[in-house]
């Protein structure tokens, strides 16, 4: 049985009609998921050694046992924003003589052998065999060893239980919080407390199985809640909950861009795969915290220019990158309608340049880190709107596949061509490599100014562009038809 | 008028679709029936401008429809599915239809007055999205949608598929009534032969892309297609 689904999977994967189209978003992400192992694998075997040498008067791996807590809350967060839980096409089986409990059984096992649950492991092995090596009880240290892989496995199947409740993600986000602080005020040391007891798991391996018991309780849990979901109506009733609709009148006064403004908020709004990318606007806007409190980046200025066009771009290019394949799934309907291209396309330009302003706004509070930063940001932004909202709408008429919008967008590549990859240079390198030259030779006022200029350069050109662009849509029309008709 | 002239649509070497010559006259209910593969949807997309004949052209009310988008603004058409926008509600769709065919909210309102019968209490006024609806709800929303602003020409694929009788029944009226006047040119496309010849009162069969018969409505039509198609 279980070679027979096994089949099933390999066949969905090679015979996808858009596998050979999106072989080289495939690639990419092997190249990160190598990375990554790499990565762990380095620090995995480093760690000891690095730790050793930083705090020498402490135990690398009771150090390591204190920040567990952080790790572990940090890799649910990551998890409920990134990993799906493993989906197969159950509709085809249901009535096929095929016990129900082995396809929830398939599918849960799955979930366990996913790359998040894989990643942890090239850090802790190397790291338990250092440790090892070093003396450290054996038994101890695979009891520890064990904890770790029965935990990485017990928030993978948490994920799956907490990943329709968006309080969940908040109460973790606030407990991260809480830790940091408590820990900052020397009130309380939660994450040593519970570090503590790893130490225990170190000293007397046998309460390793106190988590094997966690694990196996998940596990069920997950079982019998998918096992009720085994049916059509399951699916049916989660969706026609009812809904409300926002009043979006107001919207009228814009005239003829209101009908389809309106759309597209509530494209944005009702849909999965958008509304997830909701969370990418956040953690975009907050993208300069990455950067700017590291002072190896204080001297760097360029690096200004890409958080600021990424801060203040960033629902343009999540959302203006898939332009016009988010309207895929009528796109037979919207081109034999009574309207002006133009009028089309100039109601995505109106929504991207009225986000690139509302996001600048936001990011005010990045002059915390000096007005140079905010100076930029705003050339960026002006750069936003005179040239990367063009581009990225020229990028579009490339676009040649089709979005099912209810699917989740964290690591969805649906939709996603070489366009995509290409587009970043003109949008993110370009500046960059400008404002770093200019400055570099001339100085940092002129360099912001020419990134500034050519902003408004591209605004004054607006007329100009959208024309062109339109006709480069309106010549593309029936490729584009034909392409958002491909089902993946 | 809509004008079909040396119309011919090639996917490689393989025709799917030849018609010599098709004119069907202002206000002419005209239904178009055939076998899976005949080029029946092929032909409403040609019309549409949604795929391009590789030779020949169709002409709507004297516009070459893959030249000039005039048309768009008096024709209205529900082929499939992909002709609705899943996240709107019902009504939300009518008003943006209406609002890209002119109507402002108050003419949607009015209009929509017309199809209480026929919609049911199952598509106005429900807090649910149009992908949500079953499929014979969304296929009556977007078959009214098809008859927003005045059209000259409506365009229908399909319309009694998935459709429960009564409503069958009463969608054979309301395309009755949209023909009365001999103003408003119907196109539908039908695998129900005794619906289709009670609608319409030119039949064409498609065979294979080849126009195989053209028939005026009358009492013996529908025997006349079933002798057809039960070779």
């Amino acid at each position: 049985m279980i070679s027979h689904f096994l089949k099933l999977e390999w066949k969905q994967f090679f015979r996808s009609s858009s596998f050979s189209k999106s072989i080289g978003a495939k690639i990419l992400i092997g190249f990160f998921g190598l990375y990554f192992t790499v990565c762990f694998l380095l620090i995995g075997i480093g760690a000891y050694w690095i730790l050793k040498k930083q705090f020498p008067e402490q135990d690398p791996l009771v150090l390591v046992n204190s920040f567990l807590m952080y790790v572990i809350v940090a890799d649910l967060i990551f998890r409920y924003l990134m990993q799906k839980l493993p989906v197969m096409n159950i509709k085809p089986l249901l009535v096929l003589p095929i016990q129900k409990s082995k396809i929830v059984h398939f599918i849960l096992t799955k979930s366990s052998c996913s790359f998040f649950n894989i990643l942890g492991l090239f850090f802790y092995v190397p790291f338990s065999v250092v440790l090892i090596t070093q003396g450290y009880n054996l038994a101890g240290i695979l009891g520890w060893l064990a904890s770790m892989i029965l935990i990485i496995q017990s928030v993978n199947f948490f994920n799956f239980l907490v990943n329709k409740n968006n309080s969940v993600l908040v109460g973790l986000l606030l407990l991260l919080i809480f830790g940091y602080f408590i820990q900052y005020f020397n009130w309380f040391d939660l994450p040593g407390f519970i570090g503590k007891g790893f130490d225990a798991v170190y000293q007397s391996p046998i309460l390793s199985l106190l988590f094997l018991v966690m694990l196996i309780g998940l596990y069920m849990v997950n079982f019998k809640q998918l096992r009720n979901e085994v049916y059509l109506d399951a699916l049916i009733s989660e969706q026609t909950k009812e809904i409300n609709s926002a009043d979006l009148s107001f919207l009228e006064k814009l005239g003829d861009l209101g009908p389809f403004i309106k759309n597209d908020l509530r494209l944005i709004w009702r849909n999965k795969r958008t509304k997830s990318s909701v969370w990418m606007i956040a953690m975009g806007l907050l993208y300069g915290l990455f950067f700017y409190p590291n002072p190896m980046y204080a001297d760097m200025e360029f690096i200004y220019v890409l958080v600021g066009i990424f801060s203040t771009g960033t629902l343009l290019i999540n959302f203006g990158q898939f332009i016009p394949a988010w309207d895929s799934g009528y796109f037979n309907m919207l081109m034999s309608q009574n309207f002006k291209y133009e009028r089309y396309l100039k109601s995505k330009f109106t929504i991207m340049a009225i986000s690139v302003v509302a996001l600048f706004v936001l990011g005010i509070p990045y002059i915390y880190f000096g007005w140079k930063v905010l100076l930029v940001h705003f050339a960026a932004m002006i750069y936003n709107l005179g040239v990367n909202t063009h581009v990225i709408l020229l990028g579009g008429t490339f676009n040649r596949k089709r979005i099912n919008l209810d699917e989740k967008a964290a690591f969805n590549f649906q939709g996603t061509g070489a366009v995509q990859w290409i587009i970043g240079i003109p949008l993110m390198i370009l500046p960059m490599a400008i404002f770093g030259l200019i400055n570099w030779l001339i100085g940092f006022e002129i360099a912001t100014a020419t990134i500034a200029v050519m902003g408004f350069i591209g605004i004054a050109l607006h007329k100009k562009f959208m024309a062109a662009i339109t006709k480069k849509y309106i010549t593309n029309k029936y490729v584009m038809i034909h392409a958002f008709k491909q089902e993946n | 008028m809509i004008e079909t002239t040396q119309l011919s649509k090639k996917y490689g070497k393989v025709e799917v679709l030849n018609i010599a010559s098709l004119e069907i006259p202002t206000g002419q209910s005209f239904g178009l029936v055939g076998n899976n593969g005949a080029g029946k949807t092929t032909y409403f997309n040609m019309l549409l401008d949604l795929i391009r004949p590789t030779k020949g052209s169709i002409t709507n009310h004297d516009i070459v429809v893959n030249q000039s988008e005039a048309w768009k603004n008096f024709t209205g058409s529900f082929i499939d599915e992909s002709f609705l926008i899943g996240y709107l509600t019902p009504d939300e769709y009518f008003d943006f239809i209406g609002d890209l065919r002119g109507m402002n909210k108050a003419d949607v309102k009015l209009f929509l007055t017309q199809f209480g019968e026929f919609f049911n209490d199952e598509v106005l006024g429900k807090k649910k999205y149009l992908r949500d609806l079953s499929k014979g709800n969304q296929k009556k929303a977007g078959i009214i949608a098809a008859m927003m602003g005045n059209p000259k020409v409506v365009i229908l694929d399909e319309p009694f598929a998935n459709l429960d009788p009564t409503t069958q029944i009463r969608l054979k009226k309301i395309l009755k009534t949209l023909t009365e006047n001999k103003e408003i040119t119907v196109l539908v496309s039908s695998h129900d032969l005794s619906h289709v010849t009670e609608v319409c009162e030119r039949i064409v069969v498609l065979d294979k892309g080849h126009l195989v018969k053209d028939i005026e409505t009358s009492q013996e039509t529908l025997k006349e297609l079933e002798s057809y198609f039960s070779v």
